[in-house]
Formats: structure tokens, sequence, C-alpha cells
């Protein structure tokens, strides 16, 4: 009952954030300023997380198909498709909703818990739009990351397969153009425009609609990071079904 | 002038509001106090429309603000300014940022009209170094001065300040509240003022209304207030020694 009722607040505050938009003058800056923090900002860690990722699954499947009738360039071909299909899409999401999620949750907290939306509000702005429609707005740029994150990614298992010895160069590259579906990368872009949209509401909802004081708004970030990633992870479920079922 | 009728606001099972009438008017500094918990906040949300009253009426200059349409609502905030309890800054803009927010958000004016209005403002609450700073970079004191500045920057109508002063030094604070009474007289503003400060009750409380248990208690003067009989106000006003001191002394002169 009380989660059916907060997922009726969910919609409904989405609801709100349509409605009565901030001038446009404003909102391009307020856009343009998420779209550094939420986007650019995150980039390094997902380099780096994608890269890693890469590489073990490389190494992983490498050692799972040591026999010797099978041909190297499977190793590429499944690195190629978990990269693509979830470790880049569905995995950097879960990164995202620790790193962004939290700040995102913690900010609008913060200014909850100091009558800063109180403030706006006084002044006849609408803050759902003023607070969260940039965040929307900016994280619809996260395909691109994603798509690096496929890219590095790649990369990642190439240099794990190349220099770690399981595999060479010429049948690891042979294996990433194996059977290629460019159905798989719409699929991928598709949930990561999905997942954007929940990591930019889902903490939005936790920070906003909080109450008390410096400490809830520490635990207000656990709990979002919580319901985000079961969210994504739900959403993963659904929409893998819906689309490759 | 606000005239408030009958206001009723609870939250779940807690009764704050028990049905408040009174009439805030121009040009006037009027005073809600009450102990702490009594409900002032709860008061000024319903008075600013953060908070729909379960029951009543307020009538802003003739318009109940029951009968407006969301547009009309939209407007007549924006005749109102606000300083809250904790000034409610926004702390990722810096002090000029922060006073010529509501002037972005809502005139055309150029950039050099609204700089001008900014360095008005800031001056009139006597802050004239710190225009580039952060919230956190300045002052309890000169933050309340900020807000006042926010608050009047658009020329509202209506002036409402949640404990302007509380955390404040007395002189601090007294220069706060005279600070407020000028622009209230000046700009001819209802302004509505939250405190349980004597010092401001007996400064600048030209109407005061005393809470208690979610009724008004009483109501009246600062001239009233310290010869009124009614137990409940005495009680509040005379909780410091200080003031005991005074009243004594006060009684002992006369006789
Ligand atoms: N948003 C809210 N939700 C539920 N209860 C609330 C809310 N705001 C205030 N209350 C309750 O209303 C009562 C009055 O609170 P209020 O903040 O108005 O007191 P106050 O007179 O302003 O006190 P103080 O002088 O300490 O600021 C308290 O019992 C409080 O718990
Ligand atoms: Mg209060």
């Amino acid at each position: 009952m009380k989660y059916l009722e907060a997922i009726g607040k969910y919609f409904i505050m989405i609801w709100e954030v349509f409605k009565k938009p901030t001038k446009w003058r404003i909102m391009k800056t307020l856009i343009l300023k998420e779209i550094d923090e939420l986007i650019f900002g995150a980039m390094g860690i997902i380099i780096f997380i994608s890269f890693f990722i890469g590489g073990v699954v490389t190494i992983q499947t490498a050692l799972n198909l040591n026999n010797p009738l099978l041909p190297k360039s499977l190793i590429g071909f499944a690195t190629r498709q978990s990269v693509i299909l979830e470790f880049a899409p569905t995995f950097t999401s879960i990164i995202m909703a620790g790193k962004v999620g939290s700040y995102i949750t913690s900010s609008i907290g913060t200014m909850r818990v100091t009558e800063q939306i109180d403030a706006l509000e006084v002044m006849g702005i609408n803050s759902l739009n003023y607070l969260v429609f940039p965040k929307i707005v900016a994280t619809m740029l996260y395909p691109f990351a994603v798509a690096i994150s496929m890219f590095v990614g790649i990369l990642g298992g190439w240099v794990a397969a190349v220099f770690g010895g399981f595999a060479p160069s010429g049948d690891f590259i042979q294996g990433l153009q194996m059977d290629f579906d460019s159905y798989h990368v719409t699929y991928a872009f598709i949930k990561s425009i999905v997942f954007a949209f929940v990591i930019a509401t889902v903490p939005s909802y936790h920070g906003f609609y909080m109450t008390g004081g410096a400490l809830e708004v520490g635990k207000a970030s656990t709990t979002s990071f919580v319901w985000t990633s079961v969210v994504i992870i739900i959403v993963n479920y659904v929409l893998t079904q819906l689309l490759l079922g | 002038m606000i005239e408030v009728e009958n206001i009723h606001k609870s939250f779940g099972d807690n009764h704050v509001l028990k049905g408040i009438s009174t009439v805030f008017e121009k040009g006037k500094t009027n005073l809600i106090i009450g102990q702490s918990g009594s409900g002032k906040t709860v008061f000024i949300k319903c008075l600013l429309g953060l908070f729909e009253p379960d029951e009543g009426q307020i009538c802003y200059n003739g318009q109940y603000y029951s009968k407006l349409s969301t547009k009309e609502r939209r407007n007549l905030r924006q005749e109102m300014g606000m300083v809250f309890q904790g000034s409610a800054l926004f702390d990722s803009m810096t002090v000029e940022g922060n006073v010529m927010f509501p002037l972005d958000m809502f005139t055309n004016q150029s950039q050099s009209e609204k700089q001008d209005r900014v360095d008005f403002v800031l001056k009139r609450v006597n802050l004239i170094d710190a225009h580039k700073r952060y919230p956190a970079e300045i002052s309890g004191g000169m933050q309340k001065r900020v807000a006042i500045a926010r608050a009047i920057v658009m020329n509202p109508k209506y002036l409402f300040c949640d404990e302007p002063n509380s955390g404040l030094d007395p002189k601090t604070a007294i220069l706060i509240d005279n600070l407020i009474q000028e622009i209230t007289q000046e700009y001819d503003i209802t302004t509505v003022i939250n405190t349980h400060d004597m010092n401001s009750v007996m400064e600048i409380g030209e109407k005061i209304i005393f809470l208690k248990n979610g009724f008004k208690e009483w109501e009246g003067t600062n001239k009233e207030i310290f010869k009124t009989d009614n137990k409940a106000v005495t009680d509040f006003v005379y909780s410091s020694e200080l003031f005991k001191k005074v009243r004594q002394m006060y009684i002992e002169e006369r006789n």
C-alpha cells in the first residue's frame, strides 16, 4: 500500500516536472550545467570501469573456452556481445545510480531541508521543473556515454586478450566482426535512455519529498541508490523480454 | 492588508492551528509570537500559500486566495517576499546572484537595470562589499540581510519574515528589526514577522498576535503587552529573568 502510494506520487511528480516551464534563457544554462555535472563529470569513472570490466570479461571467456577445437575468435565475439548487451548499458547505469543518483538526491534534499525549495515556490516558480527538468534533459545524452563505454570496454577486452596471450589480435578482431547485429546496439541505446530517465527522476523524487535534517539527507541518498538500482534491474528485465524475447 | 478568517490546519492528528482570525494592516510591522512549536511557522506558511489551510479563508487586499485561479495565485506570489527561518539562500549562487534571481526569473530588464536594482537593495540592507561571495562565506547576520534584500528586490506588497533575528547577537538583531520596520514604512508593505524575541516585540511590535495551543490567545500593541493581565501572555513575556527584574523595578518605582 505504502509502495503503491509512492509510485503514484512519483508519476504525479513527473507530470508536474513538465508543467509550467521555466524561462528558456535560464533553463538553457541550467541544462548545460547539469550536462557538465551529470555526463562529463561521470565520464572518468565510466571509462575506467568499462576498460577493466571489458578486460575481465575477455579473460573469463578465454579461460572457459580452453577447448582447442573452438576458434579463438569466439573470445572476441563473446566479449562484444556481453559488453554491448549488458555491461555497457546496465552495469554503467548501476554505477551512475551510485555516483549521479546520490549527487542528485543529496543536492535536492539539502535544498529541501534548508527551505530553498520553499523559497523557489514562494517566488511562484515551479520548483520541480526548475530542479528536475534540466537533469532529465542532461541525462538524455547518456547513450553517448554508453557508446563510449562500449568502445572502451571492447578495447579493454582486446588489450587483455592480446597482452595476456589469450588470443592473437587478428582472431579477436575477426570475432568482434562475426554475425554483427546492429539491432543489439539499438536495444542497448533504448535501454540506456530508459535507465537515464530512471537515474534522473528516482533520486530526484527521494530528494524532493524528503523531510528532516542533514542526517536524513544521507539516509535519503542511500535509499535512493537502492531504489534506483532495483528499478533499473526490473526495467532491464522487462525491456530485454520486450525487445529481444 | 491581509485578512485571516478562522484558519485551521492539521498534520494527521496534530491539530496545529485551531481557528485563527486576525487582520494585518499595510505599512505596519505585525508580529506573531508564541512558544517554540506553537505553530508560528505553519501559520506564516499558510499566509504564503505554501500550506493550504484545512478550513478558513485568507484575503489579500480584497482577493480571497481560495477563489483565485492558479495563474492569479502565481501573480499574487510574485507580490510576496519571504525571509525564511534559516535564510534559505541558494548556496550555488553568489550573494548578487541570489538577489538578482527573482529579477532574472520574472522581469525582462536589461543586465544593467538589474545590476542597478541589486546594488540598490544590497546597499539598502547595508551590504556593500559582499556581492561576489557565496552564502557559506558570509556570517549569519549577513545572510539574513541578503535574504531580506532578495525578499524586497521585486518591490513586494507583502513581506513575511520567519524569525529574522534568531541566532543573531542583540545588536545585530535590533539592526535587522529596524531595517525591516523602515522598509515596511518606506514602501507601505504589509509585513508579518514571526519571533520569540522580546526585544523585537518592544522595538517594532506595532501589532502583536500571541499564539498558544493553536489559538490566538491575545492580540494588541507593544504598549499594551506589558500591561496586560492575561496570564499566558505575562508568563511568556516575563519568562526571562531580565524582563522579570525590569517589571519588578517598574512596579517598585510606581509605588
Ligand atoms: N510539514 C509538517 N508536517 C507535519 N507536522 C508539521 C509540519 N510543520 C510543522 N509541523 C508541526 O506543527 C507544529 C508547529 O510547528 P511550527 O514549526 O509552526 O512551530 P514554531 O512556532 O514555528 O516553532 P519555532 O519557534 O521553534 O520555529 C509542530 O508540532 C510541528 O511538529
Ligand atoms: Mg518556526
